[in-house]
């Protein structure tokens, strides 16, 4: 269906446009360049209003654990809808606020540091396979790209302290570089380990190299990767437990104190798109992406086939996108002491020892997996 | 040795996050447990008759308010929110002339209910009011004989109650 609307809008919209208005050397390169927008949007489109959304499953879910039933009161055309206009009325709230410049503050790098964290956060999902074919960059870095726009996010947030030129914002920056410099080698050896297995750099491949059955996914082999990775994953993207970058009732809000308005919304929207990337991450690394589970059963294989992958794939995201809030209502901050410890004394050596185990395994062909 | 023992049960506890787990598995069945919000405007808590809203000065009866001017009210309130003129009137008897309640002072303590000796001042369950502007919560001795007018009936009820307790 995704195939048939795109086909409409480049052949019966682009296609004339790009005949009437441009001269005929460029117009192949027009074309190109404009269906690739198409594409991008069709992907930025959802994420962005998927961002929205997940602010507002966060307050529910949290709202639902703490006893309490969470926004309910703005709807959208005059129904209440269980409160699903609050993102609307959020973003609108947001946009018309001040942007506040501290006086004090290195204004070029005050506004840069918010677009430099949700720019990463979108671009790293050109390389994200939907489907079989459906992925902006079937590039064959993929996970290395994914990997380096990950790490870059993080400068956002150190360029935010620092340009703040406030006490509170420089330490909520100081927490996440160290914070982050520690769970980016785990996350890395975590890949590693997924890339030894897979044998392949490229996102598209690492999901078929799990085809076969849920078995087959990587989760089971890569047990301990993938909870290090996700737990990393969890830590780069700030959120609690490991949240002392923002660090609420320590540092007021770490390093964005000084932002308000749109500015500081740019910030929120890097933290849920990074969220949402992680999660997908997960999906396809460790279970088998766009792959049904009911692979390799007889019957329900048959009976499923007609579920598009993609389906199959923002299943498996929304259940990693809820345990990011699950974790967020379970567990208190960690202390600064207890973050560096974990990073370094328990992820980075289980990582190394499970990545020596992943690669006996693969040299001995080990059946089902890697045979 | 079975401190050994001990730190090892640790490690692995922490280790494989068991104890993590654990605190999901809790949260996660609130998840489903009823919901305790009152959705306010709709929904209300119920109140006690002995709840402290906002004042009223009562008459009796026949017509008469109650309140004496003896300043008792004036002089036990903690938060001076109470200010109180008074002159003999012809008939003889000590009225006010002046009864201000500061809204923005006070402090609900019900101190002045207490000290009442004729129960003139009261405070009702109203607590659902606003001003508009900085003067409209300094209640004047008008506009409070108006809201024990208002809610006399409720008002009486409540302190019928609360007799036989005191």
């Amino acid at each position: 269906m995704l195939e048939t609307i795109y086909h409409i809008i480049s052949q019966y919209i682009l296609l004339p446009l790009t005949i009437a208005i441009f001269p005929l050397d460029y117009q192949t390169e027009v074309m190109l360049f404009l269906q690739t927008m198409i594409k991008i949007l069709a992907i930025i489109i959802p994420v962005l209003i998927t961002v929205a959304y997940f602010t507002y499953a966060e307050r529910k879910v949290i709202g639902f654990i703490q006893g309490r039933i969470g926004p309910n009161r703005v709807g959208l055309f005059g129904f209440r809808l269980w409160g699903l206009g609050q993102p609307i009325a959020d973003a609108v709230k947001l946009i018309a606020k001040e942007i506040i410049i501290p006086i004090n503050a290195n204004r070029s790098l005050f506004i840069i540091a918010p677009i430099l964290s949700l720019a990463p956060a979108l671009a790293a999902w050109a390389v994200i396979p939907f489907d079989d074919t459906k992925v902006l960059a079937d590039i064959n870095a993929g996970l290395l790209y994914v990997l380096a726009l990950t790490s870059l996010a993080v400068y956002g947030v150190i360029i935010a302290g620092w340009a703040s030129n406030s006490k509170y914002a420089f330490l909520g920056a100081m927490r996440s570089a160290a914070q982050i410099v520690a769970y980016e080698i785990a996350m890395g050896f975590a890949l590693v380990g997924v890339l030894i297995a897979a044998g392949s750099l490229n996102l598209g491949e690492i999901v078929n190299a799990q085809s076969g059955s849920a078995i087959h996914w990587f989760w089971l082999p890569l047990l301990p990767l993938f909870v290090i990775y996700f737990i990393s994953g969890v830590a780069e993207t700030n959120r609690a437990p490991f949240d002392v970058a923002e660090g609420e009732s320590e540092i007021v809000a770490g390093f964005h104190v000084e932002y308000s308005g749109m500015a500081f919304s740019v910030f929120f929207m890097a933290e849920y798109a990074n969220m949402i990337l992680i999660a997908v991450l997960s999906a396809l690394l460790f279970f088998g992406g766009w792959l049904s589970p009911f692979q390799g059963i007889i019957f329900l294989e048959e009976f499923f086939s007609w579920v598009p992958g993609m389906f199959w794939l923002l299943a498996k995201t929304s259940i990693f996108m809820f345990l990011f809030l699950w974790f967020r209502a379970t567990f208190p901050r960690y202390r600064y002491d207890q973050i560096m410890r974990l990073g370094w004394k328990v992820f980075i050596p289980i990582t190394i020892v499970w990545i020596v185990i992943v690669s006996i395994l693969v040299i001995i062909n080990l059946p089902p997996w890697f045979n | 040795m079975n401190k050994r023992v001990n730190k090892i049960k640790h490690y692995i506890n922490s280790l494989f996050l068991f104890e993590l787990i654990k605190g999901l598995y809790l949260t996660g069945r609130h998840l489903f447990k009823r919901k305790l919000t009152v959705q306010y405007p709709e929904e209300k808590t119920p109140q006690s008759n002995r709840f402290r809203g906002l004042h009223a000065l009562r008459r009796y009866p026949n017509g008469e308010e109650r309140c004496i001017a003896c300043k008792l009210c004036e002089a036990v309130c903690p938060a001076t929110a109470i200010t109180i003129e008074s002159e003999q009137r012809e008939d003889g008897s000590r009225r006010t002339t002046r009864y201000d309640i500061d809204l923005t002072k006070c402090i609900f303590c019900g101190f002045c209910e207490e000290s009442c000796p004729v129960d003139s001042i009261v405070e009702t369950r109203i607590f659902e009011y606003h001003g508009e502007e900085r003067g409209d919560l300094l209640l004047t001795k008008s506009q409070l004989l108006e809201i024990g007018d208002k809610f006399e009936e409720q008002i009486a009820v409540d302190r019928q109650e609360d007799a036989k307790f005191r």
